[in-house]
């Protein structure tokens, strides 16, 4: 026995010396605070027993992530070896210079991003966009999708109420406007004695989540932030007829489908009505969706997922993230150790198993990937129409003055959409001027 | 005395460096004393303060240390003075200053003349009034907004009870009209304390030799109020409001927590407007002009506001 | 005091204030009775309508506060072997496991080194200035007073931009030698205005007695000096040590993990895993209770520290 532990613990320090590491290092990854982060924990642990190095955690709320991580990499700290950052993060960390270039690691570990899902690859790891500059692995697909009380749409009593109400059969939305008169159907419905609204979306104020929201409408009714990608005209598109449409939808879903209260909510909130049997549907990150279905009380059985709907065109609002390495870091070979074991395809498989979104094509084309989950093909569908924010290195005032003109006019409720939309495209004229850019 | 650590240490020292320490000229002490102090608050106040100004003429940026920094002039403040959303932020800040000043004043006064009526148990019952102002107004204001939820929350339900309205009919944070007022009534709740305690040591400044002349000359109890207790607290209650105006000025942490600014922008004020164009947007020149339009502002009001204070004073 | 004092109230005015005054505190102390309450519910109960005043007391927003948890499917949680202890026994009730201690031991650990370091600091170096300020001629005295205490004028926000910048060059963001220099440059104001007001008050000629005993000026200072001030110089550490403790501007703009205090982490303890008020509400009364203790310990010594000294009992 003690010979066996012995000979186990001589096979682990050789694999810790051919990992290449002299010493072993205590790493810090960074990122937000939610379920996946709590099964990246379990995955490390592999790499911990592997490569000898430990592993520290530094998980943030989403509201204060961007602050925090972006103030973070701005003041030059040493916090995080490896970082989970936000997608739009890329064309910051890229040219100010937060995050070290992985071209050379990954021709010299023989990692191909040819590996990875073409989508996530040019949302999460390029700088230029779609250029073949990496800066980040990635890690975690995301994107903003539905899911809603499978048990409720089942009630013979609440189908025939809907058929009398609507003339339609009680099912998944097909469209954005078919989602909103489903709501609208609950919204203050009585059932099992507790009042019920129609839906939870993203309304928050503070970080990102009004724009999250708003452009999951604006996607599918076709808005575009520029009349050509790359010439910063605006004009006409962010204002178009379509996007005025689709941001009058979303003002008229806030109102008239989601809870009382409901100013500033994001996802925690989302989560926390849907979990505490308050809506019927619930707009929200794929990241969740594992949790959700193994919740005891509102998953299971009682809960059915849906990719955003389209309207005139399919569309979804891009989340998720690649993983990088911060620049200020004293331990960029052990982070780049972790990365390579990280992008390994069994590593991989296991990061989906336990509740992360891998966008390794050996995971997502594997023919059992499909049946895995109750939302696996949704998540597949919805990857396959994914839009992102700017990911411009000002992404974070062009991201402010969304928020604010969003805000302002969903929630406040002040002017009119086409104004609203205006004013953004003054807005955000006047950062790409400073920038030299127009 | 003779074995406190110092006169060991003094008999320890030899006796040259003894001699050189006692030689030292009290002016060589004096600046022995101050320069520590001095030294600290020009690395950390007064330096940073000079490279403030010097930013505020320049378009730099705290996030694009690659990216050349260009002295453009007084462009900075012609912007902030022209941007229409500062206004509204300062709008949003005088409202706040405005109305959690009379509240806490009006408040804070009866409660010290209440409390002057020197009943059994007032300085407990005066500790326990005390106790919100100490307390981190960051960690308090984000428990508020669970007492404000418009459902679940206590506050809510209160005014529910008292009123019979629905609890889920109104939203203090999330909505336009109640948004400015739910920070006020936070505010008040943690800083009438504050008003409070001064009034209180204006009251007590007052000799009772005072109020015995009056009653002497027969003045009536309303009239001894305004002609004695009110000009008599008025300085402290002056200095009160001073304290107040530029703490709420200044005001972070509370609203931050409670509003975010929200909704829309409806309660960004004027620091949570600085903080965003400085640390969110990063506009690092553009919020240097901002910040040291701020400081101007707080210090020439104070100033104006001092030299009234004085005046009353003399009376 | 006589009963013919007409300066006395009748009781009739006392119960009348008494009764007001009362009710006022009353109503000052529901919300912090309520963090209190809200610690020891659990999570259900704390979000429950209408809000519940009489529930059964639970640990668990406790337990929340102090780990991280992780939810595990119901096969998982069957093969585990039963809870060891009663906190474990807590969180499986949720279907969850510990993954691990949260970050708030460390981010309080973090507050105490801050807080007590920059008191220290802001003390030591304030009581010195006090001195010379108090008993020697120093040129331009007053305006340089003035203007050390005009420099709080400045909201917190500006006097970080340029903060941040020399940090960042100087290495010193999100450490605590950083955070203890900038709590002190911020108290230290405050410290000296207070503490010449208290040297001021000693007479001048205990000194100069011990000065021509032999005594140097050091042991003058030491040994006269400071035993007189000793009381004012405790109630001024007290406010130091409660802006330290209390301040957030800085300390959410300046650090991030390593030195950050619990003022910018408590509110961020509601994003982790759904919204948990009973770790907040735990969190905040872990916080808050020292200061409050403090409050009614040393009420006394309260109004001249926060009236900036300008009040005098």
């Amino acid at each position: 026995m003690k010979n066996l532990k012995l000979a186990s613990a001589s096979v682990l320090c050789m694999a810790a010396a051919s990992a290449g590491s002299a010493t072993a290092e205590d790493l810090t990854l960074c990122w937000a605070a939610w379920d996946p982060a709590n099964a990246l924990v379990e995955l490390s642990k592999e790499f911990e027993a592997q490569s000898g190095h430990t592993m520290s955690f530094e998980f943030i709320p989403w509201p204060n992530f961007a602050d925090r991580m972006l103030n973070e990499l701005n003041s030059g700290g040493k916090l995080c070896d490896l970082l989970i950052g936000d997608s739009q993060w890329i064309g910051g960390g890229a040219e100010n210079g937060h995050y070290v270039k992985l071209n050379d690691f990954f021709d010299a570990e023989g990692i191909s991003m040819g590996d990875f899902a073409d989508a996530t690859v040019y949302a999460y790891s390029t700088w230029p966009k779609g250029s073949e500059n990496y800066y980040a692995l990635p890690a975690m697909g995301d994107a903003n999708g539905w899911f809603y009380r499978k048990d409720w749409f089942a009630r013979e009593d609440i189908r025939t109420a809907f058929q009398e109400a609507t003339g339609r059969e009680l099912a998944e939305p097909k469209t954005q406007k078919e989602m909103l008169e489903i709501a609208q159907f609950f919204q203050g419905r009585e059932i099992d004695g507790q009042t019920v609204y129609g839906a939870a979306i993203f309304t928050e104020r503070g970080s990102e989540g009004i724009t999250m929201g708003v452009t999951s409408a604006l996607y599918p009714w076709g808005f575009k932030y520029e009349n050509t990608p790359g010439s910063y005209d605006m004009e006409g598109a962010v204002n178009s007829p379509e996007a005025v449409e689709a941001l009058e939808f979303y003002k008229e879903f806030y109102e008239t489908a989601t809870p009382p209260g409901y100013t500033n909510s994001y996802m925690g909130e989302s989560l926390d009505a849907f979990k505490s049997g308050q809506v019927a549907m619930a707009m929200n990150w794929f990241a969740f969706f594992p949790g959700l279905y193994a919740d005891p009380d509102t998953g299971g059985d009682k809960i059915d997922f849906f990719v955003n709907p389209p309207q005139n065109q399919e569309g979804s609002t891009l989340g998720g993230q690649g993983i990088s390495v911060v620049a200020y870091s004293d331990k960029q070979d052990a982070a780049l150790e972790y990365i390579k074991w990280f992008a390994d395809p069994e590593v991989q498989q296991k990061w989906w198993d336990l509740g992360g979104y891998s966008a390794h094509k050996a995971v997502l084309e594997s023919p059992t990937f499909k049946d895995s989950a109750p939302f696996a093909g949704d998540f597949l569908d919805a990857m396959g129409a994914v839009q992102d924010f700017w990911q411009e290195p000002v992404y974070a005032e062009l991201l402010l003055a969304m928020q604010k003109r969003m805000h302002d006019y969903v929630v406040a409720d002040q002017g009119t959409a086409k104004e609203a939309l205006d004013k953004l495209i003054e807005d955000w004229t006047e950062v790409f001027e400073d920038e030299g850019k127009l | 005395m003779s074995d406190t650590p110092l006169t060991k240490a003094a008999e320890a020292t030899p006796p040259t460096v003894a001699r050189k320490i006692r030689g030292l000229s009290d002016r060589a002490i004096a600046w022995i004393f101050v320069g520590p102090t001095i030294f600290l608050l020009l690395a950390i106040n007064i330096f940073p303060l000079i490279w403030t100004i010097n930013l505020s003429f320049t378009n730099y940026r705290a996030n694009r240390t690659n990216r050349a920094v260009e002295y453009i002039g007084t462009r900075n403040y012609e912007r902030i003075l022209n941007d229409s959303d500062i206004w509204l932020s300062m709008q949003a800040t005088a409202h706040f200053l405005i109305w959690t000043i009379i509240f806490q004043v009006l408040i804070g006064f009866t409660l010290a003349w209440l409390i002057n009526r020197k009943f059994k148990g007032n300085d407990l019952w005066t500790t326990i009034i005390v106790l919100p102002m100490m307390l981190s107004p960051a960690v308090v204001g984000n428990f508020w907004t669970f007492l404000y939820q418009p459902q679940i929350g206590l506050f809510n339900y209160v005014i529910a009870f008292f009123t019979g309205a629905d609890p889920s009919s109104f939203q203090m944070l999330g909505s336009v009209d109640l948004a400015p007022w739910s920070i006020v009534i936070v505010d008040t709740w943690m800083w009438t304390p504050f008003v409070m305690l001064i009034c209180l040591a204006g009251l007590r400044s007052i000799p009772d030799y005072i109020y015995e002349a009056a009653e002497v000359d027969r003045a009536s109890k309303l009239r001894q109020f305004f002609t004695i207790t009110i000009p008599m607290v008025l300085p402290f209650l002056m200095l009160a409001v001073l304290f107040r105006g530029i703490e709420n000025f200044k005001m972070f942490d509370l609203v931050v927590q409670l509003t975010g600014g929200g909704p829309g922008s409806t309660t960004e004020v004027a620091s949570i407007n600085l903080k965003r164009e400085a640390f969110e947007k990063w506009r690092t020149g553009y919020a240097s002009a901002f910040a040291i339009i701020l400081f101007v502002t707080v210090f020439g009001l104070a100033s104006i506001y001092v030299k009234a204070l004085n005046k009353v004073k003399e009376r | 005091m006589s009963s013919f004092s007409v300066t006395e109230p009748s009781n009739g005015q006392k119960w009348f204030a008494g009764i007001l005054v009362v009710l006022y505190a009353l109503i000052t102390i529901m919300p912090l009775a309520w963090i209190m309450m809200t610690g020891f519910k659990t999570p259900p109960d704390s979000i429950s309508y209408p809000p519940k005043v009489i529930f059964e007391p639970s640990l668990e927003g406790y337990v929340n506060l102090f780990t991280t948890r992780t939810r595990v499917g119901q096969e998982a949680l069957d093969a585990l072997p039963p809870p060891e202890t009663w906190y474990e026994e807590i969180v499986r009730e949720r279907d969850m496991v510990i993954a691990g201690p949260s970050k708030f031991g460390e981010r309080f650990l973090n507050s105490v080194i801050i807080g007590f370091g920059s008191t220290f600091l802001s003390i030591v170096l304030g009581t010195l200035a006090a001195y010379a300020f108090s008993r020697f001629k120093i040129p331009l005295a007053d305006d340089l007073l003035f203007f050390i205490l005009s420099t709080r004028m400045m909201p917190p926000i500006a006097v970080a931009i340029p903060i941040f910048l020399m940090y960042r060059n100087l290495g010193l963001s999100d450490t605590h030698l950083g955070m203890i220099l900038l709590y002190t440059a911020v108290n230290i104001s405050l410290a000296v205005w207070l503490l010449k007001g208290f040297i001021d008050e000693i007479p001048r000629e205990y000194e100069e007695a011990a000065l021509i005993d032999g005594y140097t000026r050091f042991q003058a200072f030491y040994k006269v000096v400071l035993p007189q001030a000793a009381t004012g110089i405790a109630s001024t550490a007290i406010f130091c040590l409660i802006f330290s403790w209390n301040e957030y501007a800085f300390a959410v703009l300046l650090t991030s993990g390593t030195a950050q205090t619990a003022p910018p982490f408590i509110p961020t303890i509601i994003g982790v895993g759904g919204l948990d008020w009973p770790a907040v509400a735990a969190g905040a009364t872990i916080f808050l209770l020292p200061v409050m203790v403090f409050t009614i310990l040393l009420r006394k010594h309260l109004l001249r520290g926060i009236t900036f000294g300008a009040v005098r009992k």
